[in-house]
């Protein structure tokens, strides 16, 4: 039996369909104005029996498909388990939330911390400061790896940090320093984040800023050990959705 | 209910037009999350009238009762002895907060990192739409939190009849006198206030209408202890809100009379959410009427709330005043006594108050605590984390969630509380 897991999150959705743990397709969208409109063509000519949701729009996809839901916490916790078993501690920073769970032994989530409402140290943060000094999204973990110097980033509020780089800018600052301090300040609060649940490894780091190179080498630094990422970060939630589908009692 | 009580209103000097805009908004709210419940007590519907009516015909049988020469006292906290209040014949009500409300107004007088319940108190005074505040013959502020006792300090200017009660930090015998003395201190304030001496017998009789209100919380909530629990939490939640305004006689009897029927309920395995929901029990902050956020959550992601360790809970009404002589000195010590032991977060160190959790998360059969901390609530704030570590090195499943009466962060709440009964119930 085929089994689908979408993940509707607030920046792309992602869908993968897998039989019997194999991973038979992988696709992926930006969610846009009409989360649904969008999800609606990710699924069109996709072959499979059940559907499972998660991301912060699935009870959206629940009224709109009559699927059933997880949240991204679960799958997570199950995405990684299956593509990195013995997984203890996950790190998911995606578009406008960052999330630190612990699993236990068996891959099950034990402990998770999330961040509240602002968006502070998330995808968007990156953006919009990437945004303010110049950088395309894809190179401004790269770039930061360049700087020479590091600087400290106090505030992480977007509009108190923007308003922050903004004046280092004024001061003469060379903006790829400025850039890794902005990324040292989400390092920061992400490992807080990650010390409250647990640090045991293997630690995993997964959703969209796993992408970003100079997060993972900042990360490695502060929790003094190596961080995995799997090969698409981006859709771990979504397989963790269809393998809980493929598990789920009918 | 607008029309027949739009005079006494204005009377009262409510901003009329405000005032129409939060009972709508109130109402709209009760008919969500309320009204929308399955399988409620029959008995719950006294409380449904009581809150379509908890600025009208309630603030009617004040009016009445003022009329009558009985005077009427507000407060803000549970440390307030409704007991004395009693004994001299006048009434004691909880006044309003728990709605964001002129929060622009407020903050030109307040900082805007006061936690909600300091600011919703101030915007009801501002907004003129609290008829219980303007009802009062006296308000009690009490020294608990910073918050509370350096606000009280603009509150004087705005509430003219405003009585500041000392509070002890620290569970010593100091801090007990410091008490004792206090609660005679209001016990004279509301003598003088009254024009009523407050003797032996006027306390006694006090003391057991009082009593006799917890004792019927408190069997409520223990009916709670049942698989699946007779009852959602969020009705317990609004008969402990209620607690707080209705008459006290009247409300013993209607507690009472849904005690019965939850007994019946249990008898025949009956309840609003199966056996083997997953159990919570709700620890930290007072939620007042209408901050029904959280326990919303909770119970539309697949949880019950089984207890309340909270002030509008078992925190305020689990202990009674024993009975003390029969001297007035014997039962103010009795009243002192029962006072003292309420494990506020303002006291360092609090043991007690863990100690409780702990208690209550066995005796009530709970899978899972979550402690709320209202944003900017230090004192709960701080403790939420030595609460947490300390629950979870003993095994029992804890998430710890911070916010306001905002409803913005509704979204990732669900989330947390989601995956909250996911590790429960995996």
């Amino acid at each position: 039996m085929r089994h689908a897991g979408i993940d509707i999150g607030s920046r792309t959705i992602e869908l993968v369909v897998v039989n019997d743990g194999d991973i038979l397709s992988t696709r992926q969208t930006d969610t846009g104005f009409d989360p649904m409109a969008q999800a609606g063509e990710l699924l069109n000519g996709m072959d499979f029996d059940r559907i499972m949701a998660t991301g912060y729009g699935r009870n959206l996809f629940e009224i709109a498909f009559d699927a059933p839901t997880v949240t991204e916490i679960k799958a997570y916790g199950m995405g990684v388990s299956a593509l990195i078993p013995g997984a203890r501690t996950i790190l998911d920073i995606g578009g406008q939330d960052s999330k630190a769970i612990a699993l236990n032994d068996m891959g099950a989530v034990k402990k998770f911390e999330m961040n509240d409402r602002c968006a502070a140290g998330t995808g968007k943060f990156l953006e919009i400061m990437a945004k303010t000094l110049g950088f395309e999204l894809a190179e401004f973990g790269s770039e930061a790896l360049k700087a020479q110097d590091d600087l400290h980033i106090n505030s992480m509020c977007t509009v108190f940090a923007e308003s922050e780089v903004t004046s280092l800018v004024a001061k003469g600052e060379d903006r790829r320093a400025i850039a890794l301090g902005l990324h040292q300040s989400v390092v920061r609060r992400a490992v807080g984040m990650i010390k409250r649940v647990s640090s045991e490894g293997p630690i995993v780091f997964a959703g969209g800023v796993a992408k970003n190179p100079c997060m993972r080498r900042l990360l490695e630094e502060a929790l003094k050990q190596e961080v995995l990422i799997p090969e698409d970060p981006q859709m771990v939630g979504a397989l963790g959705a269809a393998l809980l589908s493929s598990r789920m009692k009918t | 209910m607008s029309e027949q009580y739009q005079s006494m209103w204005k009377e009262l000097g409510l901003n009329l037009a405000a005032h129409d805009m939060l009972l709508e908004a109130l109402g709209k709210g009760y008919q969500d999350i309320y009204l929308s419940q399955k399988e409620r007590p029959e008995g719950m519907g006294y409380f449904d009238f009581v809150l379509s009516e908890v600025h009208g015909l309630r603030i009617k049988e004040l009016m009445d009762e003022k009329a009558a020469g009985r005077k009427v006292i507000g407060s803000f906290c549970v440390f307030v002895p409704e007991e004395i209040v009693r004994a001299a014949d006048a009434t004691l009500v909880g006044l309003c907060t728990g709605a964001d409300f002129a929060t622009e107004e407020v903050e030109k007088i307040l900082p805007r990192n006061t936690c909600s319940l300091i600011k919703s108190a101030f915007g009801f005074k501002l907004g003129k739409v609290c008829p219980y505040l303007e009802s009062s013959d006296m308000v009690v502020g009490e020294n608990t939190c910073d918050g509370k006792k350096k606000s009280y300090e603009t509150l004087k200017d705005l509430v003219p009849n405003l009585y500041v009660m000392d509070l002890p930090q620290m569970k010593s015998d100091e801090g007990r006198a410091l008490i004792q003395a206090e609660y005679f201190r209001f016990k004279e304030a509301v003598e003088e206030l009254t024009g009523v001496t407050i003797d032996a017998e006027k306390l006694k009789k006090g003391i057991a209408i009082v009593n006799n209100k917890r004792k019927a919380i408190h069997r409520l909530s223990l009916l709670r202890k049942a698989d699946p629990a007779p009852i959602s939490g969020l009705d317990a939640l609004l008969a402990n809100q209620v607690f707080f305004y209705d008459d006290p006689v009247r409300y013993t009897d209607s507690v009472n009379k849904i005690c019965d029927e939850l007994e019946s309920r249990i008898e025949k395995e009956e309840g609003p959410f199966p056996k083997g929901t997953p159990r919570i029990l709700m620890s930290g902050c007072p939620m007042a009427v209408p901050n029904w956020k959280l326990p919303w959550i909770i119970e539309s992601s697949g949880g019950v709330i089984v207890g309340e360790e909270s002030c509008v809970g078992e925190r305020g009404t689990r202990n009674l005043v024993t009975d003390g002589g029969d001297t007035v000195d014997d039962l103010m010590e009795a009243i002192v006594d029962r006072y003292f032991k309420v494990d506020c977060a303002i006291f360092t160190p609090n043991p007690d108050r863990l100690a409780h959790v702990e208690e209550m998360f066995r005796e009530y059969n709970a899978d899972g605590v979550i402690h709320y901390g209202l944003q900017f609530c230090q004192p709960y704030i701080a403790e939420s984390m030595p609460v947490e570590k300390s629950l979870e090195d003993k095994g029992i499943p804890t998430l710890r969630i911070e916010t306001d009466y905002g409803m913005e962060d509704a979204g990732q709440l669900k989330t947390r509380v989601e995956a909250f009964m996911e590790v429960l119930k995996p």
